[in-house]
């Protein structure tokens, strides 16, 4: 039988090194979208027992770089790595997403010149943290950012608008670059 | 002329620029105006609507003459300010609104004709034929008059736009601006100062004052210097705030290269949202001018601009400087002047009781400047004092007067400015802007000292706002003067004193609106359109109003203000709506199989902002319809392939899913069995046809939706508001599935024995019957099948997640063609459907029923759904109404075109006798000729008739039957094989 291969969303996009930001994208693991349905509590404590994770609040992000619970709406969590216990599926709806988002990285120095081209949101040091996530706009797509280090951030945009999220980026990176 | 030893230029680094094709020399640090002026090129415009020549008036971004073109073809960029513009080698510079030249300017003649053309003289003069207006006399006026043109090409230049946070937002780096920004900075608040000026400094910059044991200049510059090393202050030069918005957001211009040749990749302009908890407005003064006869000739310049153009840029405007001003400020000048060895002819003050000290120069108290003469430069003012008029030979007058606090962005939210008498001047009211505090000169303080202790004072009341604490910060030793003056707006006498002089408004004009009974200082300004565009009544409003209010026989504070409105200066639209040319217009959607199908030549068409494949053409086409014919081919006879992933799939799932889909769609839903799909029909809560689709039952509380690929969103946001608005007690979730899956038509009647290579387990009739549907493995990938149909045949869709895609679309293309089949495209699909009667947004464009398409007993008569009720309102069941239909050619002309209307044969085509339209056309390979789709009044009733449709807009008319929406298969065999 002919095998199937598979292909990222970025694939042929990326990596890109402009100035002092790179962009990469990151293989993220199984991403599955939780949605309470009855008990959140429940699901909530499901969720700690099975992957050590809570109930991220409203613009905050748990967990690190392999197994993270990410805030993504209005009673919707992001779960991103493991693959998702079959328990949590008794309090919410669990669906696959690991297919529908292009998931990136922005690192460096640049980052957060770079991301106020393009986000409406407070990226300062000071105030978005490691942890903190928002959904937003990025440029003209919906997008979840999440700060994921000192000088990083992940982003998720859908996997159809790879290749504008690449343009995009690349646009903002370079005018942040000629800068100096 | 330049003055040796003066100004704040780098000698060292001289610059050649060009203006107007000649060649001049300046150095690093000037401006376009003060280059000029030092070589003693002192006409640099024409005014609006008379063609005068016209100097600079202002050293700064309120110039209304000196506007110039820079650069050439697509990158010329108009309108731009001498004043503001800095020179750098290779700049070329135009003046603008002058034909053939600045110096003979044809359109001059305007300026003889000026009798009869003063204020409203179109509104008068232009009155009929009425028509004439749009045709004739508007574009005629709008030639004449003018300010720069656009290239009308398309703009090169990058453009940016940006956000930016902060805790204070410091608008202005004069002593104020300064001096907050250090308080609120050493306090620890995140601070950014934003200063149009490429050089901080504000007038300290302009002017010989000490501050502390320093120049002022120097003392500006330690603290920026200061200010730069600490890590939460963001200093922004050459950045106008432009206007103040809701919610502490604010508009900023940033001109990051217009003071150098383009660099690649670098933004011309940057326009900035800035989000500030709190801001202080410390924009200081603009200097009035005064109004007497030919105050516009080339030489008349603000004080403060001469001081400005002496003491930073060291060049003297004139050779005989006279200086006139109502206020002490005229003195300042002319002692600067004398000091750095100027001439000055005379000094005029129109205040009779003031002494002059130890002047050096003749003076003139209780005196006027009447007029002045001399065409395209300052020859000669006429001085009028109680002896009697005199003549003084001047090559350039400075005149004050007084000055306006730039209160514009606190009026930016509606908020009015309050007369303050002792400064005859608008000063903001607190809080016209929430947040925002107006301190130093533009809060009519205009004393050095006062200013730097406002600034401190202003930073104290924001930081407390912000929950910080200022530390003790010193107020340095700096000049204390009282702000002495005596109002003077216009001097009286004959001929033209010009008020605004970008709009060319005169005293007379004012004067005339008041005469016609546009006394509201509101129909004033309309009326002699002062204080209008760019300029926004910066050099004019103040004295404008003054004249009005004399005029009107009321005070100042009685006629009251015009609103300043943002932006404080121009932005070009291109900073504004930068990035969204091209490729930055829109998101771009592409399927897992866009590069396969790029790849086979197939044109891209967008569907929303996804990128579908017209066709797939082949060696030897020569047309489309041949690719289309062809594609058709394939789903009737073997087997087609199609990406159909654009369209919506919404996952829903819960033990209220069922009641939802019932709720929502006119349908049953509840009693789908697991493992089936239902097609649904959707209505919008004012009974009109939303969308449709089918939804699977995958589990007994799991569906999953799909949508039109145009809907999709909508439908997302409906159920949204369903679950949260109409039943917020129902456990029900959804999430868009759209993006995970990869879904491919697979159609025709050899498409079981195409799926069943590459499926875990073979399929049958049996396992799989006519809208079955579960989880399969496709190619050792668990994917899932749905036997649903769009064309009629046999057929199925096959979805596996994403990352997949394109190696299944091209193994499945693969084996279609080895199956005598094909890759088919949207014009094949959407000729499939037509040929079946099936429906899409052009059918169901929001203006149709469930009832004009035929489906008004899918609308179920057991339960309730949304737009049930409406629905059945008069007028949207009678039978009168336009009722989809099938349509063919039976005429001569064998075409239909989609969007042509429909009329009763014999009946004119005009819209009274219309009948109805064509939705949908297509060509049948099978028929062997067009079909197409379209509603008809009482169409139902009326199939076999001939009707007449007449496509206008193409020129085409035909005779066409009306039949079945279904041409092909109307049993449904084909699909249950």
């Amino acid at each position: 039988m002919v095998e199937l291969t598979a292909k990222t969303p970025c694939d042929g996009l990326l990596p890109l090194s402009i100035g002092e930001a790179q962009l990469t994208e990151v293989a993220a693991g199984v991403l599955t979208s939780l949605t309470p349905l009855g008990d959140a509590a429940a699901l909530g404590a499901a969720l700690e027992k099975a992957h050590g994770l809570g109930w991220p609040a409203p613009l905050r992000a748990r967990g690190k770089e392999g197994a993270r619970c990410i805030w993504f709406g209005r009673d919707t969590a992001l779960l991103m790595g493991p693959a998702p216990d079959p328990a949590l599926g008794r309090h919410a709806a669990v669906v696959d997403q690991s297919d529908a988002w292009a998931v990136v990285q922005l690192k460096g120095p640049g980052a957060v010149a770079v991301l106020a081209r393009l986000v409406p949101v407070d990226l300062r040091d000071g105030t978005f943290k490691r942890g903190h996530t928002s959904r937003t706009q990025l440029y003209h797509m919906s997008a979840s950012i999440t700060k994921t280090g000192a000088d990083s951030f992940m982003i998720l945009v859908f996997r159809s608008m790879a290749a504008t999220l690449v343009h995009d980026m690349k646009t903002a990176m370079e005018a942040v670059a000629a800068r100096g | 002329m330049r003055i040796a030893g003066k100004g704040l230029i780098d000698r060292a680094r001289p610059v050649t620029f060009r203006f107007d094709g000649r060649s001049y020399d300046g150095f690093e640090g000037d401006t376009v105006a003060s280059a000029l002026l030092a070589n003693d090129q002192k006409l640099m415009g024409r005014s609006f609507k008379y063609h005068r020549p016209r100097g600079v008036l202002t050293a700064g971004s309120e110039e209304p003459n000196a506007l110039i073109t820079v650069g050439r073809g697509a990158q010329a960029d108009p309108n731009l300010r001498a004043t503001v513009q800095e020179i750098y080698d290779g700049l070329e510079v135009r003046s603008q609104n002058a034909w053939p030249s600045l110096d003979f300017d044809v359109m001059a003649v305007n300026d003889l004709a000026a009798p009869f053309l003063g204020a409203g003289f179109y509104y008068k003069t232009f009155m009929w034929p009425a028509k004439f207006w749009e045709a004739v006399y508007e574009p005629i006026i709008r030639r004449a008059a003018g300010l720069g043109a656009l290239s009308g090409k398309h703009d090169p230049d990058r453009y940016e736009r940006a956000y930016a946070f902060c805790d204070l937002l410091v608008i202005g780096a004069g002593p104020t601006g300064l001096m907050a920004a250090l308080t609120a900075a050493r306090a620890g608040a995140d601070v950014i100062l934003a200063d149009e000026d490429a050089r901080m400094g504000g007038r300290l910059n302009a002017e010989t004052g000490v501050i502390g044991d320093q120049p002022g200049h120097a003392w500006a510059m330690g603290i920026v210097a200061e200010l730069s090393a600490m890590p939460n202050v963001r200093l922004m030069t050459r950045t106008t705030v432009t206007g103040a918005y809701d919610g502490g957001m604010y508009g900023a211009l940033e001109r990051v290269n217009h003071h150098a040749a383009r660099r690649e990749g670098v933004p011309l302009e940057t326009f900035w949202r800035i989000h500030a908890r709190r801001s202080i407005l410390a924009a200081g003064a603009l200097e009035r001018p005064v109004a007497f006869q030919n105050n516009d000739r080339p030489g008349v310049m603000t004080a403060g601009a001469v001081r400005a153009y002496l003491n930073r840029w060291g060049v003297s405007p004139g050779k005989h400087v006279t200086v006139f001003g109502n206020n002490d400020d005229a003195h300042r000048t002319a002692r600067d002047l004398a000091a750095a060895g100027v001439h000055v002819a005379a000094l005029i003050d129109s205040r009779a009781d003031v002494l002059v000290e130890g002047a050096e120069f003749p003076f003139y108290t209780g005196a006027q400047v009447c007029n002045a003469a001399g065409r395209k430069e300052l020859e000669a003012i006429t001085i009028r004092t109680a002896s009697g008029e005199q003549a003084i030979q001047t090559d350039c007058l400075a005149m004050s007067g007084g000055w306006n606090p730039t209160v514009h962005l606190t009026c930016h939210m509606n908020g009015r400015p309050r007369w303050d008498a002792a400064i005859q001047a608008f000063v903001p009211v607190p809080d016209a802007v929430p947040g925002m505090i107006a301190a130093g000169a533009c809060n009519g303080v205009f004393s050095t000292h006062a200013c730097l202790k406002a600034g401190v004072d202003a930073a104290g009341e924001a930081l407390s706002a912000l929950g910080k604490k200022a530390g003790s910060v010193d107020v340095p030793r700096a000049e204390d003067g009282a702000y002495a003056m005596e109002p003077l707006w216009a001097v009286a006498g004959k001929g033209r004193a010009w008020l605004d002089f970008q709009n060319d408004v005169s005293v007379k004009d004012v004067k005339q609106a008041a005469v016609e009974n546009f006394r509201s200082v509101e129909h004033m300004k309309r009326y002699t359109t002062q204080g209008m565009a760019t300029d926004q009544g910066k050099n004019s409003n103040v004295a404008a109003l003054a004249v009005l209010a004399d005029a009107t026989g009321r005070g100042i504070p009685e006629t009251g203000t015009t609103t300043f409105r943002p932006p404080y200066v121009p932005v070009a639209i291109a900073a504004m709506g930068a990035g969204a040319q091209g490729k930055g217009f829109a998101p771009q959607r592409f399927t897992t199989s866009h590069r396969a199908s790029v790849a086979m030549g197939a044109p891209m068409i967008e569907a929303g902002l996804w990128y579908r494949p017209s066709y797939f053409p082949k060696a030897g086409e020569t047309n489309w319809r041949q690719s289309c014919d062809r594609e058709v081919g394939y789903v009737r006879k073997a087997v087609g392939v199609c990406d159909v992933s654009t369209l919506g799939k919404i996952d829903i799932q819960g033990p209220d899913a069922a009641k939802l889909l019932d709720f929502v769609y006119t349908n049953m839903f509840s009693t789908l069995p697991v493992g089936r799909v239902r097609y649904g029909l959707m209505l919008r809560e004012d009974g009109h046809v939303m969308d449709d689709g089918t939804t699977a039952r995958l589990g007994e509380t799991h569906y999953v939706m799909t949508t039109t690929t145009a809907a999709a969103g909508q439908v997302m946001r409906h159920l949204d508001f369903v679950s949260q608005c109409l039943h917020p007690e129902w456990q029900v979730a959804f999430t868009s599935v759209t993006e995970q899956w990869a879904q491919f038509a697979v159609a025709g009647p050899k498409s079981r024995e195409l799926l069943n290579g590459l499926l875990g387990a073979e399929i049958d009739g049996e396992s799989w019957p006519f809208m079955a549907c579960g989880p399969v493995e496709v190619s050792g990938v668990q994917g899932r099948l749905f036997r649903i149909s769009f064309s009629g045949e046999h057929a199925y869709e096959v979805a596996v997640p994403a990352r997949f895609g394109a190696s299944l679309f091209d193994l499945l293309v693969k084996r279609a063609e080895a199956l005598g089949g094909g890759a088919y495209g949207m014009e094949a699909l959407n000729v499939l459907r037509i040929e079946k009667g099936f429906i899409t947004h052009s059918e169901i464009h929001g203006r149709t029923t469930a009832f004009d398409i035929g489906m008004g007993r899918m609308v179920s008569a057991k339960k309730d759904c949304i737009g049930k009720t409406m629905a059945a309102r008069p007028g949207l069941v009678e039978e009168a109404r336009e009722q989809l239909v099938g349509l063919k050619p039976v005429g001569a002309v064998r075409q239909i075109s989609a969007g042509a209307h429909l009329f009763d044969a014999g009946a004119e085509a005009v819209r009274e006798n219309d009948q109805g339209y064509v939705t949908s056309v297509g060509f049948s390979p099978d028929l062997g000729h067009m079909v197409g789709l379209g509603f008809v009044r009482r169409g139902m009733a009326r199939e076999g008739e001939v009707i007449r449709m007449v496509d206008h807009l193409r020129g085409l008319e035909a005779d066409v039957e009306i039949c079945h929406p279904v041409f092909l298969d109307r049993e449904g065999e084909r699909v249950r094989g």
